[in-house]
């Protein structure tokens, strides 16, 4: 039966509805965990709190083990599923450009409009700097549009790179995130700051 | 009124899985946030300069398959996002205006650095086409390589330069 607005099941006004609800739940959840602390999103690189690791790893395991879930029990149909593209280039180039935002920022986009939202002036300067930085890349895009496009490989998933079945890889990745779950326990211990308190 | 305290995490990891699974039954993609702020730019830009908005290729072709830019899904979603982290910093006895930053920098050291992190971050979630919702987080979900690929890059480049920037945050 889904994804709903694919099979016609709900109409566009109603997605968009749907769209603010899935939203408010989206933005409580990053707030209620700290996402809102750009001090906190930071920790992640200092080791002081890797809060951002474990409730990013534990989200793309229930989502990625859910749409299986969801798929056995046909209540979606992954054919249907957005897959997003792999432009090797341009997706390795724009995460190393994101990742120094990340570090210099504090934030990403999510989290600094949830930040913005409870009063974080930060996160305003930082919502600023993004809307330069999409409208720079919009007014220069003569200048960058073959990298953009360069190195095109379809829209792979992982397991298929690997030969693997979906299962298989997400049986993987739940292995692998578990053994950094205790690692970002073991740092939150090795890297503790006296001028910060966890979880607080 | 006294803070309370974070979710724990885990917990809170799996209340997001479930948030995007939803957001995937409902409309078939996932979570997002760069793609709602470029809905706004070419927006606000084809109010302010619509003639230049025709002669430039990366509006026009934007606005060719988003006639209204928005209506869109991920800017409805957005405008949930800061009423939902409101609601949860209402309640938690979080909304306070604030500078949150090292005790070592000063406040406008640190918002010259969102300002410049916000501008990096803005171009690479254009370049790399999503950011770390809409292209690591569910791109990973849907265990697409891509979106492997972009967590590594953005997780990998903060590590690698976390050292450069450590008088910032700690």
């Amino acid at each position: 039966m889904g994804p709903l607005i694919v099979n016609e099941i709900i109409s566009q006004n109603t997605n968009l509805f749907l769209a603010f609800i899935i939203g408010i739940g989206f933005g409580f959840v990053l707030e209620a965990n700290g996402f809102s602390s750009s001090r906190r999103l930071a920790g992640m690189f200092y080791g002081y709190d890797t809060t951002v690791l474990k409730v990013f790893f534990t989200a793309a395991i229930v989502g990625a083990v859910g749409l299986l879930f969801m798929s056995l029990f046909k209540w979606i149909d992954l054919s249907y599923i957005y897959i997003n593209p792999t432009y090797l280039w341009s997706t390795l180039g724009g995460g190393v450009i994101m990742g120094a935002g990340f570090i210099l920022g504090g934030y990403c986009p999510g989290t600094s409009f949830c930040a913005a939202s409870i009063g974080k002036l930060d996160a305003l300067a930082f919502i600023g700097g993004m809307f330069i930085g999409i409208f720079i890349f919009a007014e220069g895009y003569p200048l960058w549009e073959n990298f953009y496009n360069a190195k095109f490989l379809g829209a792979p998933l992982l397991s298929d790179y690997f030969g693997a079945s979906r299962g298989l890889l997400t049986f993987l990745i739940i292995l692998v995130a578990l053994g950094m779950f205790w690692v970002g326990e073991w740092a939150e211990k090795k890297f503790a700051r006296e001028d910060y308190k966890l979880n607080q | 009124m006294k803070q309370k305290k974070y979710m724990n995490p885990y917990l809170g990891g799996t209340l997001l899985g479930l948030v995007l699974i939803v957001a995937f039954w409902v409309s078939g993609r996932g979570l997002g946030a760069s793609g709602a702020a470029k809905s706004a730019i070419v927006a606000g830009v084809n109010t302010v300069a619509p003639t230049h908005v025709e002669k430039t290729a990366f509006y026009s072709d934007y606005l060719e398959t988003h006639p209204n830019p928005l209506n869109e899904w991920l800017v409805f979603q957005m405008l949930g996002v800061i009423v939902g982290g409101f609601l949860s910093g209402a309640i938690a006895g979080r909304l306070k205006f604030k500078v949150e930053k090292s005790p070592k920098i000063t406040n406008k050291t640190r918002l010259i650095f969102a300002v410049l992190g916000g501008v990096f971050f803005g171009f690479g979630s254009q370049l790399g086409r999503g950011c770390t919702s809409g292209s690591a987080l569910t791109g990973m979900a849907v265990l697409s390589l891509s979106g492997f690929l972009s967590m590594a890059a953005i997780f990998g480049t903060a590590f690698a330069l976390a050292y450069f920037a450590r008088k910032l945050w700690i």
